[in-house]
């Protein structure tokens, strides 16, 4: 079986990101990038079927600019086996991603496609869900367990209340939460080796797919700010302000 | 315009998020609500007296017991045809339907909107909440997700709407649901609580976390909530993390202890009134955004704070 693992390259989750001063959005020059935490997340799992024997292929896909080479690299030096780059300039909204991902899928005809939950930049949570409505096939968010069978995946979720557990016929669609696994860190010689696996570079227009975005980004503002307020020396001092805000005997 | 409401509700009863979602349907449009659901006549019945809302549809199978996107999703697509507007609260159900409703009907989604504006664009938020993005959909039909903290709860009566059952567009076949471990808490709900006790790291582990968090929430009346560390250590169950990707909360009152402060954990909790922080650290980062900061060891503080309330 073969598992398709789409990545993006997104701010580090290390960084502060910094609204821009005219209000055009937030700024990501000289900014450390890196491959989303989720992304991170459903390679790793990919990687663990494949050296259990279960998949016989992993295959990572990007849809970004020439630089979203680097985390195509990274999920290479994790152990997938190829990747493809499909590259755009400009932004591409997650209903536009899910069309070029079911367009890629159509070529590979994957068993299992795994992806992040969300992206940790726009925060949208929708990449996997659309790309499952237009396949038309079965879908498990927030996945923190995955098991294969033969023609199905069984799949235990992180829900509100707690864990749900689903089995979906495959080919399906999971993304990824953050107790699935810990992704490896790439070994030296890994990261060496990755250099010569195959990364292919295709244009958006190879798809025929329409990228126009829907949405109109107006401004982009920084939120309100909080600001430090004051320390107290003790607990009797702490009781006191909890008394004060109307709560404790 | 009309919009269409996704209702959250679990045994029986409809959840707060759907409340919240009810007060920004109604700054969108004429609200009505889709209770979806295996033997939820009882539910319709609530959803019909929740102020402000226009009509109830019904959709009442076996097929839609587990709120499966692959079964619900094509229900809604269906409705969609005399609505202009889907919306869904942003909780686990909610962020897992609607994406899959959107690329049905072709609609890029708004996720997690914190407002409505005069001219129909709409606020969310973007990097962990460190930005707000301000958004208007080129779409003809519109989804969006609805951050509950953002809006304020609609009265759950008030409202004499009218019931209209929908037939079931049944089983796809593809997905079955297998099994739950739904905790119910006795404690107060936490996106819905009106104070918050969390723990970090700093808890060492479940007993440790147990002995010490839960005697300070239950005098308090506190929920309990908890940093993605706490839980991936196993502390607690995955459903108290607070944060980026966590739950998002805005109590009256979130005491955190033993927790830094990190930007994802922010993210989730920032928007709350009060905030207070118990760290040994004096330069934590949680400081800077705590209105009372009590520097100290939590293993002596959270004891005698118990004890003195
Ligand atoms: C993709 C992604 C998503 C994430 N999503 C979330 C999320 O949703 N929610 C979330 O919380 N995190 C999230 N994180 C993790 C986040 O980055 C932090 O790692 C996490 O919040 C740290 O948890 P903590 O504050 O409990 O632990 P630490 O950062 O280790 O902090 C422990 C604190 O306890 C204090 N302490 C230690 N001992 C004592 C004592 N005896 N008394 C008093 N204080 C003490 C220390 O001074 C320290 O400040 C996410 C990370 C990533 C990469």
């Amino acid at each position: 079986m073969k598992i398709l693992v789409p990545v993006k390259r997104v701010i580090d989750y290390n960084v502060k990101p910094r609204v821009r001063a005219d209000g055009s959005g937030v700024d990501l020059a000289n900014v450390k990038m890196s491959m989303n935490p989720f992304d991170e997340i459903a390679v790793e799992e990919a990687v663990r079927l494949k050296e259990k024997g279960v998949a016989t292929e992993v295959v990572a896909v990007s849809i970004g600019s020439a630089k979203a080479q680097e985390v195509l690299r990274t999920a290479l030096a994790m152990g997938a086996d190829r990747a493809i780059l499909i590259e755009s300039d400009a932004e591409v909204e997650p209903l536009a991603v899910a069309k070029l991902l079911a367009a890629v899928q159509a070529e590979e005809q994957a068993g299992l496609m795994i992806l992040g939950k969300q992206a940790i930049d726009d925060d949208s949570n929708q990449t996997g869900q659309m790309l499952a409505a237009l396949l038309d096939l079965p879908q498990a968010t927030f996945a923190s367990k995955l098991e294969v069978a033969a023609d199905s995946v069984t799949v235990t979720r992180e829900v509100d209340g707690g864990l749900e557990t689903l089995k979906l016929d495959l080919p399906a669609i999971v993304t990824t939460d953050l107790r699935l696994n810990e992704p490896r860190y790439a070994s030296l010689p890994n990261i060496m080796k990755a250099k010569s696996k195959p990364l292919a570079t295709r244009a958006v227009a190879d798809f025929g797919v329409d990228v126009t975005p829907r949405l109109e980004t107006l401004k982009v503002t920084e939120p309100a700010k909080r600001v430090a307020g004051v320390k107290v020396a003790d607990v009797d001092e702490l009781v006191a302000k909890l008394k004060s805000l109307g709560v404790a005997a | 315009m009309k919009t269409l409401l996704w209702v959250e509700h679990e045994d029986g009863g409809i959840k707060d998020a759907t409340l919240s979602s009810v007060t920004a349907a109604a700054r969108i449009g004429e609200v009505h609500l889709l209770v979806v659901g295996y033997d939820v006549g009882a539910v319709a019945t609530q959803a019909a007296a929740i102020a402000g809302v226009q009509k109830v549809h019904v959709a009442d199978d076996v097929a839609y017991a587990h709120a499966l996107a692959e079964n619900v999703a094509p229900l809604i697509v269906q409705l969609m045809a005399g609505h202009d507007v889907f919306v869904a609260p942003a909780t686990s159900n909610g962020k897992n339907i609607a994406p899959r409703v959107a690329a049905l009907l072709d609609v890029m989604q708004i996720s997690d909107i914190l407002s409505v504006e005069e001219d129909g664009s709409f606020t969310r938020p973007i990097y962990a909440g460190n930005a707000v993005a301000t958004v208007r959909s080129r779409d003809a039909k519109k989804v969006v997700t609805v951050r509950g903290t953002a809006f304020d709860k609609a009265a759950r009566e008030g409202g004499s709407a009218a019931i209209e059952t929908v037939a079931s567009t049944g089983d796809r076949g593809v997905s079955a649901f297998v099994s739950a471990v739904i905790v119910r808490q006795e404690r107060p709900e936490l996106t819905s609580a009106k104070m918050i006790v969390a723990g970090g790291r700093a808890l060492k582990d479940s007993e440790t976390f147990a002995q010490h968090l839960f005697p300070l929430a239950d005098k308090l009346g506190a929920a309990v909530g908890a940093s993605r560390a706490a839980v991936d250590a196993g502390y607690v169950p995955n459903d108290y993390q607070v944060g980026q990707t966590g739950k998002i909360v805005a109590p009256e009152i979130y005491l955190a202890v033993g927790i830094s402060g990190a930007i994802q954990h922010l993210a989730g909790m920032k928007d709350s009134k009060t905030i207070i922080a118990i760290n040994k650290d004096a330069d934590a980062p949680i400081f800077q955004v705590a209105d009372i900061g009590l520097v100290g060891d939590l293993f002596q503080v959270v004891p005698e704070l118990t004890a003195k309330l």
